[in-house]
């Protein structure tokens, strides 16, 4: 049932994942530096981190549980898990009927809760403030998002993100209004899910506005280094998501590896382009104060359900 | 000799549990032989209930009759796919519920530990027997003794004046729903006087009779499973249980409410109309959001939980009514779905959620705190607890790979694919109605992170947690074995779907089996592969992979140094447990973004106060809204009624006088 090729797709599309992912943040964070006029950290930065934090030696706070230490590994397991059933090379992934789209924001769900559980672990002022700021993010970025991807299951009439991605890859060259609602509500939540500007900084320390650094200020050495892998993994998922929703073409669909190759340098390419737009949509936004955020995200869930009713209301049935 | 049936060995069982009861009375003076013997006794008969249970699902139907009951009205008992579900239900969980208790009743609190025992198997004996009632003599026969016995469980700390009010509240609510279901089975029985479940079936009713039949079963079970807006004893009446009480009622005895309602909507009314359907599903909905948010700004551990229950009574609701829309459009293949997930997530959330309430019990008698405010960083003394209740933090906040997880994810692919209903405003309503279920699910999440977050991580609140110890043997026994559900559900849902399969195509005439056998055992798919499926041990196996193989080469690349040191916290080194949020201030959020929601009294310290106070007080606007004026209503009706009685014998004939001479006037031949 399962090809040794599809086997073996899915393996390097699991290590693409995991070697691109640092390298996607570098590039953003090198855009970000030149549009804001400072002069740009290396490109491979986030390597040389994770290499340097993999050899430090864990310094654990006298109050950490076993949660703290577990917590992780579980959140990088989860992050790859989402990179190995999101389509960006091909769509003939053994690993991708274990979770649907549905299932997928589950995975993110079951991430968000041992991040925010381990930084509620310690019992500083900071960890429970992160905590709680993350799953108010949370609970309000993952109704939209389930929105969005309800929007898309029904032009596609199936919830398997492989299903999705053919059926859009075939469609005819029209937006759909529903589409361009469920995109910008997509790039909302992405923005609040990744801790990009409007809603949180990746870049703050030491500010009262921070969310995902406050969460893991009490990490360091190897644990820290898997967090950040795994928060790196989770803008390439999120990236890959985006694209396999809204840009679905040249996404190889047998797995034979002409077509993967050919999707190979053209993945490349979105997500030059898409990190680049990224460094941009964060550099002309202003970070917004923590509630207004709500205002922020319930626009992307008012915007997905929209799209919802767009769909069910004026297109008619594929 | 007749071989015996297994509705024989399910009456047995409740004969069991009787005399476990009254054997506990004879020996009441031995509370160790209670504690060790006759509680353990109980959960080895649940765990054969439980059994029994599963192996009558895809059985044949079987019937009894018990000599018991009135002159021409006997018993009369029944055995289908619909009962068997939720004997299989109550035999389970109430075997991991007992065998914990066995371990946590103690002697010399509350009362007599003979009393106690007596009313928990009844308890126990009677939510069997609502399932097996086929008339509706014997149905509400048992439906009042289980409300009596747990009733007596509630208060059984009485000297409390709190707990003997919610008690009263509880018997309050209990009754007026009992009155609309009686009502309900006289309107379906529409005067023929025979009151056995297959006389209603052989009843036609007109749409009208049929929908007040509907209406008021949903309002009586309703009251009993905590719909709004008759949900206000749930939050009372469980902090106030002792905790495997608690955890009987919400993991069971809510779900037999839920079972009623399925009897009557989808068994005995014999059809089905499109708005009962919109009409639950608005119920559910309003129920369940106004259960989460509730649960997200207590302060109490149990009445977060019980505000918890609310809301999965909600999506229980919330299933009800979308199979019954599909149903009444002949879409079986959809409603299926919805029934299935209505199944499912009675299954997990009395796995999940008296998994929960007994972790609690375990923190209360470790601490003796209930309040949030008093907890903190029991992780450390109660690993077990801890971890245990993990499982049920993921599966109640409906991720995956738990069992909470399954029953959402077939909910939402029911929502996802109910286009097609024949009302267009119906197609636009279902999709924000699904917007609904996402908000909720993800608040949930919220609600049990602060749950968790509060009892077990942080610094400890209180310098007495320190000697909190962990669960006893079969306290722990009890909590694994609940844990073990949850993880099961959560990880072979196609298999346990084959098996329920025979109810949704008792009550519906289809069901998933097909679509589901045709892909592995270790595959859900319920519509076909291309367009959903979910593999839970895949997804499992994944997470669990590269979490081993990650922590090994990380190990054996770099090093696993590790160094113990303060908190860092930003260099702030001032770092008592007061720093830490508190209950309130992790659910200050959602105070604040939901505020119209809540009736709140706050109270804020101003620059000038010696001593400065923070408070604040949620309470629920409907209490308000409609309790009260209510109330009011009824004590004006009463001081009316004392008018009339003077207390003069003269005033008194004189009313005789009256009502007779009335009577002779209207009722002339």
């Amino acid at each position: 049932m399962i090809s040794l090729t599809g086997l073996l797709g899915q393996l390097f599309a699991i290590a693409l994942a995991l070697m691109l992912a640092p390298l996607l943040t570098g590039w953003v964070n090198q855009c970000r530096a030149w549009l804001q006029n400072r002069s740009a950290p290396p490109l491979l930065q986030p390597y040389y981190m994770l290499h340097k934090l993999f050899h430090k030696d864990v310094v654990l706070a006298e109050g950490a549980s076993s949660l703290f230490r577990a917590a992780p590994f579980i959140v990088f397991g989860c992050m790859v898990l989402a990179c190995a059933i999101i389509p960006s090379l091909s769509t003939d992934l053994p690993f991708a009927p274990a979770a649907d789209a549905l299932a997928l924001v589950g995975v993110f769900g079951l991430a968000r809760i041992f991040i925010a559980l381990a930084a509620m672990d310690i019992g500083t002022a900071f960890g429970s403030l992160g905590g709680r700021r993350e799953m108010l993010v949370g609970f309000l970025a993952e109704p939209a998002l389930l929105m969005v991807i309800f929007t898309m299951a029904m032009i596609a009439q199936s919830t398997s993100l492989a299903t999705i991605v053919e059926t859009l890859a075939h469609r005819e060259m029209i937006i759909y209004p529903s589409i361009a609602f469920a995109g910008i509500a997509f790039t909302f939540v992405s923005f609040a899910e990744n801790a990009r500007v409007p809603v949180d900084n990746p870049a703050t320390h030491l500010e009262l506005t921070m969310i995902h650094e406050a969460m893991i200020l009490e990490y360091s050495g190897r644990h820290l280094a898997l967090i950040e892998w795994a928060a790196s993994l989770k803008l390439y998922a999120y990236s890959c998501l985006g694209l396999a929703l809204f840009f679905p073409w040249g996404i190889a669909e047998r797995d034979n590896f002409l077509a993967m190759s050919a999707a190979l340098p053209l993945l490349f390419v979105k997500l030059t382009i898409g990190g680049m737009l990224l460094a941009l949509l964060e550099t002309i936004n202003a970070k917004v104060r923590i509630f207004r955020v709500p205002e922020f995200l319930g626009t992307a869930f008012l915007l997905a359900v929209l799209g919802l009713l767009v769909r069910l209301l004026l297109e008619t049935r594929v | 000799m007749m071989p015996l049936l297994a509705i024989d060995l399910l009456l047995l069982a409740a004969g069991l549990w009787a005399v476990i009861g009254l054997a506990g009375l004879l020996a009441s003076r031995q509370p160790r032989l209670i504690a060790r013997v006759l509680f353990p006794l109980g959960a080895l008969v649940g765990l054969g209930v439980g059994l029994i249970g599963l192996t009558a699902l895809g059985a044949n139907t079987q019937t009894a009759v018990l000599a018991i009951g009135l002159p021409d009205l006997p018993f009369h008992l029944r055995l289908d796919n619909l009962a068997a579900i939720f004997i299989l239900l109550l035999g389970f969980v109430s075997a991991g519920i007992s065998i914990y208790a066995a371990g946590y009743f103690r002697d010399g609190e509350g009362p007599s530990p003979g009393l106690l025992n007596l009313e928990y198997h009844l308890f126990l004996a009677s939510m069997l027997m609502v399932l097996l009632a086929d008339d509706a003599y014997a149905f509400m026969v048992a439906w009042e003794t289980m409300a009596l016995s747990s009733f007596f469980l509630v208060t059984t700390n009485h000297r409390h004046e709190e707990i003997r009010q919610a008690g009263y509240l509880y018997l309050l609510i209990a009754h007026i729903g009992a009155i609309a279901i009686l009502l309900s089975f006289g309107v379906m029985t529409s005067g023929s006087g025979d009151y056995s479940f297959a006389g209603m079936r052989a009843q036609a009713l007109s749409p009208f009779w049929g929908s007040v039949a509907f209406l008021l079963a949903l309002f009586g079970f309703g009251a009993k499973a905590g719909l709004l807006p008759v949900h206000v004893w749930l939050p009372e009446a469980h902090p106030a249980a002792p905790s495997p009480v608690s955890a009987l009622m919400s993991g069971v005895m809510l779900k037999t409410a839920i079972y009623g309602l399925l009897r009557v909507s989808f068994d005995l009314v014999g059809m089905t109309l499109w708005w009962w359907g919109v009409v639950a599903l608005a119920v559910g909905l309003a129920t369940a959001l106004f259960g989460v948010l509730y649960a997200t700004v207590q302060s109490d551990m149990k009445r977060l939980l019980a505000y918890s229950s609310i809301e999965n009574i909600g999506l229980l609701a919330v299933g009800i009514g979308l199979a019954l829309l599909f149903h009444s459009y002949q879409m079986e293949a959809l409603a299926a779905l919805a029934l299935t997930a209505v199944f499912y997530h009675c299954l997990a959330h009395a796995g999940f959620k008296s998994l929960l309430f007994l972790c609690t019990g375990s923190v209360l008698h470790a601490t003796s705190h209930r309040s949030l405010g008093k907890l903190g960083g029991l992780i450390g003394p109660m690993p077990w607890v801890a971890w245990l209740a993990l499982a049920g933090v993921i599966a109640g906040a409906g991720l995956p790979p738990l069992s909470g997880f399954v029953s959402e994810w077939l909910l939402l692919q029911a929502f996802l694919f109910s286009p097609g209903l024949p009302h267009s405003w119906l197609n636009m309503v279902v999709p924000v109605a699904a917007a609904a279920v996402a908000l909720v699910a993800a608040l949930a999440g919220f609600a049990l992170v602060k749950f968790y977050g509060i009892i077990f991580l942080g610094q400890m609140r209180d310098p007495g947690l320190k000697e909190a110890h962990d669960a006893g043997p079969l306290e722990k026994l009890g909590l694994l074995w609940l844990a073990a559900l949850t993880l099961l559900l959560g990880v072979l849902p196609g298999t346990l779907i084959l098996r329920l399969d025979a109810a949704t195509r008792q009550l519906l005439g289809k069901g998933l089996a097909e679509r589901i056998a045709e892909n592995g055992w270790w595959m859900l798919a319920p519509i076909s592969p291309a367009q959903a499926s979910y593999e839970p041990m895949i997804f499992l196996a994944i997470i669990a992979a590269t979490l081993l193989l990650g922590r090994w080469l990380v190990h054996r690349l770099y090093h696993g140094r590790v160094r113990r040191t303060p908190a860092w916290d930003c260099g702030y080194h001032f770092q008592g447990p007061r720093a830490q949020d508190t209950a309130e201030g992790f659910s200050q959020p959602i105070r604040r973004i939901f505020e119209p929601m809540f009736r709140m009294t706050r109270h804020f310290p101003t620059i000038r106060d010696r001593a400065p106070t923070y408070s604040v007080k949620v309470e629920d606007h409907l209490w308000y809204w409609l309790y009260l004026p209510i109330a009011r209503l009824v004590n004006a009706l009463s001081t009316l009624i004392t008018r009339l009685q003077g207390g003069r014998i003269a005033a008194y004939l004189m009313y005789s006088f009256v009502t007779l001479i009335l009577l002779l006037l209207v009722a002339r031949p």
